[in-house]
């Protein structure tokens, strides 16, 4: 009996050796583990045996069963891992190839500068102002000191609908519209939108641009105030770097009225082709709200007084990417566009 | 504004300081010189000749050959292709190494086989503008003056030796229209005097008054006019140094009597006007009110046809110029004008602006007049142009001025404190710097009582207000010596709820992969209603420049698909943008259009583009309305959302839907009309615009969280045989209407249209989810809210597969 166990023995760990698949190990094991193997035989022919024999046998027969159910275990976790390799090295990809589309689209470059520029403001505690493109002549120019037959008008010239109706030609006429409805009290405003003139579109013109403007009215307002709040615009739009000046020039709303230049961003002053070796870029106008808009709006220009400020957003998006055609924000070329969709700094 | 520093020098010290770093001064200091220009353009070598003999080329008829005195012993030979070229002239010679203007390069050379050693000179080639050379030199040589030395610098004699600073002026600085007005600038800015041209002359002992009769019909448009007459007139050429200030000013040379009213115009800031006597031929000036129709010749030989609120100066019969913008042909002066009757006058403002405009005439004095003259220089111009026509001209003046004057020539008087300007400026600037910016300003000031009194002179018709002085005190002390401050703020600013839910548009548009294009408002007149949501009465401008920029739009699509055709044009064949911007329609109370926020996108090309992995999407109905859909469900819109099929003219009959918001319809998608693709040379394109401002304003409930499910769902799925034409729409109702609440969602999960079908039918297939939000649901209460489905689909007609 122990020389027939031996035999399976051998016989069984032959099999094991030889199978290549988990499904040849299982044959292996039911063949010679199962409940119908010649090994249960065995066991179920110990009655025959002497009390002496039979504690002996049994441990033996123990030992054959433990020695192949390890040899399986363990060819079993060789074969599953084989198996395993197998197919990582089936599923193994190029890396390389490009990633499946997400879609990325983004703002247009004149509404990245605007809300830039709005965040700026709202964090200082302004609001945000917006009117209509079409403007009476009244609250675009005679609000704004410009009466009719006034030379400045030739300034800007317009696209009337009739003797009184035009398209807006700055986003002033917003402030005067917020100043009449606020009726004296201060004011704390920029009113971003579109705009027109009658030019003929080429790389420097366009007859519809964007302008941002800015109102502020309280007691004490004074020129410092307005040159600090145009020196926190240049830094945040042109770098931390950058100082402002102001030259002294006219608009009919403001005086004082000045040009604002900036360090030249593109040498820091040192004079380049940017800045026409001079060190400095003109980017906007600004002064001190003239009285007579004031006192127009039903404010009392004895007791506040005010700023006010124009920014042109193409200037500023052209200075800011290197734009140098005015007309690339009208065409929505797509290869134009989509350069503006990542953050900076 | 062109200003000569030679010429500005005659009356201000500017001795000693770089032209650049007078121009920055100026500019600085508020007026910007926009550029600084060398008159001489570094030409060198560039001299004197006499022409001692004119010989006729042998080979060419249009040739001569020269032998010209250059100032050196030998006499140069130079071949000149001039017809005005002559023995005995004194002319520009360029010598061989000169570089003139344009890049030419002086050299030895042989014209037709004879030796030519330089150039003799036009003004032309020295870089004068043809338009400012004297006509009698325009077509050929310039001929310097007979006492020129042979060998002297051309360019010294010519007045070139020069610079010019072009000013940029601002509406308000038209005291700077003047070479005086420059030099009270100049002075101020550096601390200097001016010296006024000192006017004497010899009076003949007629009177003008006893030739000249004189009326003014309208005082109000006329207040002041000044004539003196001159005669014994002998019209020449005017001095070369009069000559050479007008060519840097800017103005063509024609004879003394009109180069002198031209010379005291840019002196003065006042303009002249020169009649010759003999041609007015009644001895008599009447200005007066324009008759209706009334009609005259200008200077320029144009005629002009003239309205009652235009004013014109006549002789008592006729119009002999229209006043204050330009004289009449008739009584111009001419070589054989002996006497003349200088006209100084002051004319309202408005009313030449308004003649020049109405004439479409503007001229070197209506740019004057329309910004008003100084009144106190208006009869020392008169007495200025009188004393150079006696001095160049050898005029003999008569007596006296012939005058009606009801002008208001007193100075504007500002007061203002001190403290008002410190506190306008944020500054603190003492009262001492302030008194002696205001005194080199030549403003009269009396500092009194904490105040400042300040009368400006006439001259600066801008200074009118206590702002006005805090300018002018700011602009010289300097603005660089402003300090930044911040207002104080006890504020807090932020968007509304529409503009920041805007934002929300924009970023569910990037998001979905659009990208945001900005077009123009101004569209055709054929464009403008084109896709409109609803076409209302259009806006139109009075005047456009251009029938394609005629009218203002009532749909953002026309330009969109534009820009579609335009990227798909240079190869972008895919495009996906959306813009934001008002539409306008009909007319508000206030007579202006309404104005409607709208957003609106263009789909054309691939969708989705993988190509190595072979997935390739076009663009589609539900590309597009998944992307409207989007944007609902991030406004919490979307349960208040329909869609409806709909027609309207350009877009696919079969494939456009309205979209409504609480029944209300407040936008549409569709396929544009394959005709529309067509002429847009585009395929097929997928549109959509929304009334912006309708579903900004939908007010939707606080945000608050329900509780996550915590029993499961039982899904059963639906396959319904539908006729084609019905909307899965409609079914979803109808399932949507069976009345159970535990019926939680349904999907459409799939469509089939095909030879499995019978004709004209279709099978849709729904997924539904049942749960309760309490308790996990048993089979029966399942089967139950089921059965309700399937019998009202039933009852519908709907026929379950």
């Amino acid at each position: 009996m122990e020389q027939q166990l031996k035999q399976l023995e051998q016989e069984a760990l032959a099999k094991l050796e030889a199978a290549s698949t988990l499904k040849e190990l299982n044959d292996v094991r039911v063949a010679y583990l199962g409940k119908k193997g010649p090994i249960t035989d065995l066991l179920k022919g110990m009655g025959k045996l002497s009390a002496e024999e039979r504690p002996k046998m049994g441990a033996l027969v123990n030992t054959v069963r433990e020695n192949l159910t390890e040899v399986l275990a363990t060819k079993t976790t060789a074969l599953e891992e084989a198996a395993i390799e197998e197919q990582l090295a089936k599923e193994s990809i190029d890396v390389t190839l490009p990633g499946a589309r997400v879609a990325i689209g983004n703002r247009h470059p004149l509404t990245r500068v605007i809300e830039e520029i709005e965040d700026l403001f709202v964090s200082m505690g302004y609001e945000i102002a917006e009117g209509p493109e079409v403007e009476k002549d009244y609250y675009n120019f005679e609000a704004l000191n410009l009466p009719k037959g006034h030379p400045a008008r030739d300034m800007q010239d317009s696209f009337y609908i009739s003797e009184e109706i035009l398209l807006r030609t700055h986003t002033s006429p917003v402030q005067a519209r917020t100043m009449e409805q606020k009726k004296g009290e201060p004011i704390r405003i920029i009113c971003p939108g579109k705009v027109f003139r009658r030019d003929t579109d080429d790389a420097t013109h366009s007859h519809q641009f964007m302008q941002i403007e800015g109102l502020v009215i309280g007691e004490g307002i004074s020129m410092s105030d307005l040159k600090g709040t145009l020196d926190a615009l240049a830094k945040k739009m042109f770098g931390a770097e950058r100082e402002i000046r102001l030259r002294p020039s006219f608009f009919p709303f403001t005086e004082p009225s000045v040009e604002v230049d900036v360090s030249c961003h593109k040498c820091g002053g040192a004079g380049c082709n940017v800045c026409k070796q001079t060190g400095w870029i003109e980017i906007l106008g600004a002064g001190m709200v003239h009285p007579n808009v004031l006192e127009m709006a039903g404010y009392d220009s004895k007791k506040l007084s005010g700023f006010a400020f124009g920014i042109g957003a193409e200037r500023i998006a052209m200075l800011k990417y290197g734009v140098d055609d005015i007309r690339h924000f009208y065409t929505n070329d797509v290869r134009f566009l989509s350069q503006f969709h990542r953050s900076e700094g | 504004m062109l200003v000569s520093l030679k010429w500005l020098s005659q009356y201000v010290d500017i001795e000693g300081i770089a032209p650049t770093d007078l121009a920055e001064k100026i500019t600085r200091a508020g007026i910007e010189v926009d550029a600084v220009i060398d008159r001489s353009q570094a030409i060198e070598k560039v001299v004197v000749g006499h022409v001692v003999s004119k010989e006729k080329h042998p080979e060419a008829d249009k040739l001569n050959v020269c032998q010209v005195d250059v100032g050196e012993e030998e006499l140069q030979q130079i071949v000149c292709g001039a017809p005005n070229v002559d023995e005995g002239q004194k002319v520009i010679v360029a010598r061989p190494g000169a570089r003139l203007p344009g890049g030419i390069k002086i050299k030895k050379a042989k014209l037709r086989g004879v030796e030519s050693n330089g150039m003799i000179c036009s003004l032309q080639e020295l870089g004068v503008e043809g338009r400012l050379v004297p006509k009698a030199y325009a077509d050929g040589i310039y001929v310097l003056p007979a006492d020129s030395t042979p060998g002297e610098d051309a360019l010294a004699i010519l007045g070139l030796r020069d610079t010019v600073l072009e000013l940029g002026l601002t509406p308000n600085r038209s005291d700077a229209m003047s070479m005086l007005g420059v030099a009270y600038e100049v002075a101020a800015i550096l601390s200097q005097e001016v010296k006024l041209p000192q006017i004497t002359y010899t009076v003949s002992a007629d009177k003008a008054a006893d030739v000249l009769k004189l009326r003014v019909e309208d005082t109000e448009a006329n207040p002041l006019y000044a004539a003196k007459v001159v005669r014994n007139i002998k019209v020449a050429e005017s001095p070369l140094w009069l000559q050479h200030y007008l060519m840097a000013a800017g103005v063509r040379p024609h004879n003394n009597v009109v180069d002198i009213t031209n010379y005291v115009l840019m002196e003065y800031g006042q303009p002249l006007h020169a009649f010759d006597y003999d041609k007015l031929a009644t001895g008599e000036i009447v200005t007066r009110p324009a008759k209706e129709g009334e009609t005259i010749t200008t200077l320029d030989d144009q005629e002009r046809t003239l309205a009652p609120h235009h004013l014109v100066i006549t002789n008592g019969e006729v119009a002999e110029a229209v006043a204050g913008v330009m004289g009449g042909a008739k009584s111009e002066v001419s070589d054989a004008t002996t006497t003349v009757v200088i006209e100084s006058a002051y004319f309202n403002p408005a009313s030449v602006r308004r003649t020049s405009k109405e004439i479409g005439l503007r001229s070197d004095s209506s740019a004057r007049f329309e910004k008003g003259v100084d009144p106190n220089r208006v009869l020392p111009a008169a007495e200025r142009a009188a004393q150079l026509l006696a001095e160049l001209a050898g005029g003999e003046v008569l007596t006296g001025t012939v005058l009606v004057d009801e002008l208001d020539k007193t100075p504007a008087q500002v007061v203002v404190s001190p403290d008002f300007i410190n506190t306008h400026l944020g500054m603190k600037i003492p009262l001492e710097d302030m008194l002696d910016i205001l005194n080199r300003l030549k403003f009269d000031v009396e500092a009194a009582n904490g105040l400042l009194i300040v009368d400006a002179p006439t001259r600066r018709g801008d200074i009118k207000i206590p702002e006005d002085i805090v300018e002018e005190v700011a602009r010289l002390y300097g603005y660089d010596e402003i300090p930044t401050t911040l207002p104080a703020s006890d504020v807090v600013g932020g968007l509304t709820p529409y503009q920041a839910k805007r934002r929300v548009v924009r970023n569910v548009m990037e998001g979905a992969g659009l990208f945001q294009a900005v077009t123009y408002s101004l569209t055709s007149a054929e464009n403008a209603q084109k896709y409109a949501l609803k076409a209302e009465e259009t806006t139109k401008l009075l005047m456009p420049m251009s029938e394609e920029r005629s009218t203002l739009r009532q749909s953002l699509i026309p330009h969109l698909v534009e820009a579609a055709s335009y990227n798909v044009a240079r190869s972008n064949d895919s495009v996906a943008l959306y813009e934001i911007g008002s539409v306008f329609l009909g007319q508000t109370a206030e007579g202006l259009p309404f104005e409607e926020e709208h957003v609106a996108i263009v789909l054309t090309g691939k969708w989705t583009d993988n190509a190595w992995q072979g997935e390739k999407k076009p663009v589609d109905f539900f590309v597009a309305k998944g992307i409207v859909k989007a944007l609902f469900a991030k406004l919490g819109l979307t349960e208040r959302v329909s869609y409806a099929k709909t027609t309207m003219d350009g877009l696919h009959p079969g494939r456009t839907a309205h979209v409504l918001l609480d029944g209300e319809v407040v936008g549409v998608i569709a396929q544009l009309h394959p005709t529309e693709q067509k002429q847009a040379d585009l395929k097929e394109t997928y549109v959509a615009e929304l009334n912006l401002l309708a579903i900004l304003a939908a007010q939707t409930e606080e945000l608050v969280y329900t509780a996550v499910p915590r029993f499961p769902a039982v899904a059963r799925d639906i396959a319904l045989e539908l006729d084609r034409t019905v909307p899965a729409g409609e079914i979803v109702a109808i399932i949507k209407g069976a009345g159970t609440k535990l019926l939680k969602d349904i999907k459409v999960f799939d469509v089939y249209e095909g030879e499995k079908m019978a004709p004209g039918k279709k099978s849709v297939a729904f997924s539904l989810t049942y749960f309760d939000a309490e308790r996990t649901l048993t089979d029966e209460e399942v089967v139950a809210a089921h059965n309700k489905v399937l019998k009202a689909l039933a009852e519908a007609g709907a026929e379950v597969r």
